[in-house]
């Protein structure tokens, strides 16, 4: 049994941004295809988690695992229509922390 | 008989952000049929839209135009330029279209100048919506006339006919209004009868420059597309196209990173394979593209207010091991202030939003340690009125108010907030929210474009 590493650790490159101006986009890219294969694996960063974390029902998501870019990629409707009375994060660009500490077995 | 191959280039993701000039020359020797390159985006928020304005400045635009268009005349090939002026409305085409003039003079350039206008009036616009012709986009907010009234500009995004339109009057210098990105790229090889599977996907993979190779700086890339498939290479000879770099690009600004719609149909990238065929350069087949109804997504903004804004920064322990209600309570005052004043209250016509720095400003309610304190926290103020003069007028007070606010532990008169600057107000002018998430159904792919000739030089 293999110790587990954060998300933050394992990917190349986390990234959150918009996909035009009423969706966000998150990106989480490795580095080779043992580390991809090990996250999808451990279905930890499942549909059910980012649905808790980010507050948004399930049926609004799209959760999609791209062996080719070795990269898992989820988006859903922004929160706040970009720039909107409010706005805290004009790109959508600060919005993945809480994917960095997921633990994968 | 279509010609078994055609080849372009993207000098850079966008028009103004610059290039390395060894890379267009590299380029130009490459013998390219056609240049083109994006000039704008809704990425940086409704401003530039609702405003007009656009982001990237004269002097940077003017620097990159000046390149593309003594490369595109050596070349004698189309240089097309799309979404001008970030938003694409009128105005930005006019701009770019003086800016071009300006060049072909300067430089003794001639040639065959046209124009595409993207704008759409608000009034036809609120007729089309009237009789059917205007659709939501998943997730897109309940809209009725008045929203669209109320646009101070609405722009569709138009595909690639408006550009084959004006390539078939043999125009050498194309200056679109608001334009889907990839239309730029795929005009001249659909025009040329090459298959639509791989141009789209070929246009998607460059028109961000060299965003899809191992490079993240603006410059280039050369793409050749043949009837199976294309290929894309970076100009930079330090940079490479790899089967995982062009397969990344598609999940960049993406919801969906295999089906990516465009006016006349959706491209499909899920069975698309990906081989090196040289440590720099990667070929593409098997994406295809399926035409669908013919829509032309709207974009449309309108005014939310006047902002004036302070910034300041609170050291003090005891302050921050209260702040919510140290925050709360001058709230209430400010409140009373502005009723007093205005004879006005907080709500929907005069807003003031207090933001900590340092502490859940960032994700707001989806902060997942709300709890966690820093030794300092940024405070920001944003006060949003229906005038400028308003605005500034209760950011005066607020700011006053707040930095002497008291705390129980301190007896007497306090400073509590580390302004920067003096007047701590600025006023940040006009703000725009995005209204329209909408397509369009139009007559023809043409009938909502409006299109211009002459000769330069």
């Amino acid at each position: 049994m293999r110790n587990s590493v954060s998300l933050g650790k394992l990917a190349q490159l986390i990234r959150s941004k918009n996909a035009g101006p009423f969706w966000i986009t998150f990106d989480i890219v490795f580095e080779n295809d043992v580390d991809f294969e090990r996250v999808v694996s451990a279905k930890v960063l499942t549909k059910e988690w980012i649905s808790g974390t980010y507050k948004i029902p399930q049926d609004s998501l799209i959760f999609v695992e791209i062996p080719a870019a070795r990269a898992i990629k989820f988006s859903f409707p922004r929160p706040r229509i970009q720039g909107d009375l409010g706005e805290t994060d004009m790109y959508s660009g600060q919005q993945y922390a809480p994917l960095l500490e997921l633990q994968i077995s | 008989m279509t010609d078994p191959r055609i080849s372009l280039i993207s000098p850079t993701g966008a028009l103004g952000m610059g290039f390395l000039d060894e890379s267009l020359e590299r380029g130009i020797a490459l013998k390219p049929d056609v240049i083109a390159c994006d000039a704008g985006s809704t990425d940086s928020g409704p401003f530039y839209l609702g405003s007009g304005t656009p982001k990237m400045s004269r002097r940077a635009i003017l620097q990159d135009l000046r390149r593309l268009l003594l490369a595109r005349d050596r070349l004698k090939v189309p240089l097309i330029i799309g979404s001008c002026g970030t938003s694409g409305v009128d105005s930005a085409v006019d701009w770019m279209r003086k800016m071009t003039l300006e060049i072909a003079k300067e430089e003794g350039l001639k040639f065959k100048l046209g124009r595409i206008y993207a704008e759409q009036n608000p009034d036809l616009i609120a007729d089309a919506f009237k009789s059917g012709k205007i659709d939501p986009l998943p997730g897109a907010p309940e809209i009725n006339e008045q929203t669209i009234l109320n646009c101070s500009h609405i722009v569709a995004m138009m595909g690639h006919e408006p550009i084959v339109h004006l390539l078939e009057k043999q125009c050498d210098v194309i200056l679109c209004g608001r334009a889907s990105d990839t239309a730029l790229f795929s005009a001249l090889p659909l025009m040329r009868g090459f298959r639509p599977g791989p141009v789209w996907h070929c246009a998607k993979t460059i028109e961000c420059g060299a965003i899809c190779s191992s490079i993240t700086r603006a410059d280039g890339v050369f793409a050749e597309i043949d009837d199976n498939g294309f290929s894309v290479e970076p100009l930079a000879l330090d940079a490479s196209c790899t089967p995982l770099s062009l397969a990344s690009h598609t999940l960049y600004e993406n919801a969906d990173p295999f089906l990516i719609r465009e006016p006349s149909g959706t491209l499909d990238t899920q069975n698309a394979n990906y081989h090196a065929l040289s440590e720099r350069k990667t070929r593409v087949e098997g994406s295809v593209f399926r035409p669908e109804r013919y829509t032309l997504k709207l974009e449309g903004a309108a005014l939310s207010g006047f902002q004036t804004v302070a910034i300041g920064g609170v050291r003090d322990p005891y302050i921050l091991a209260r702040i919510d209600s140290w925050l709360a309570e001058m709230k209430v005052f400010f409140e009373e202030r502005l009723q007093e004043l205005t004879g006005k209250t907080f709500g929907q016509e005069v807003r003031l939003d207090i933001s900590q720095y340092g502490r859940n400003a960032v994700m707001g309610d989806l902060e997942p340690l709300p709890q966690e304190m820093p030794h300092e926290i940024g405070l920001l103020f944003t006060i949003t009125a229906p005038d400028q003069t308003l605005a500034n007028d209760v950011a005066r007070f607020v700011t006053h108010a707040a930095s002497h606010w008291p705390i129980p532990e301190w007896k007497g008169f306090i400073s509590g907030i580390a302004f920067p600057f003096s007047p701590p107000e600025i006023d940040r002018g006009p703000s725009y929210r995005f209204t329209l998430n909408h397509v369009l159904i139009p007559e023809t792919p043409l009938s909502a474009f409006r299109f211009a000739e002459e000769q330069a030089g």
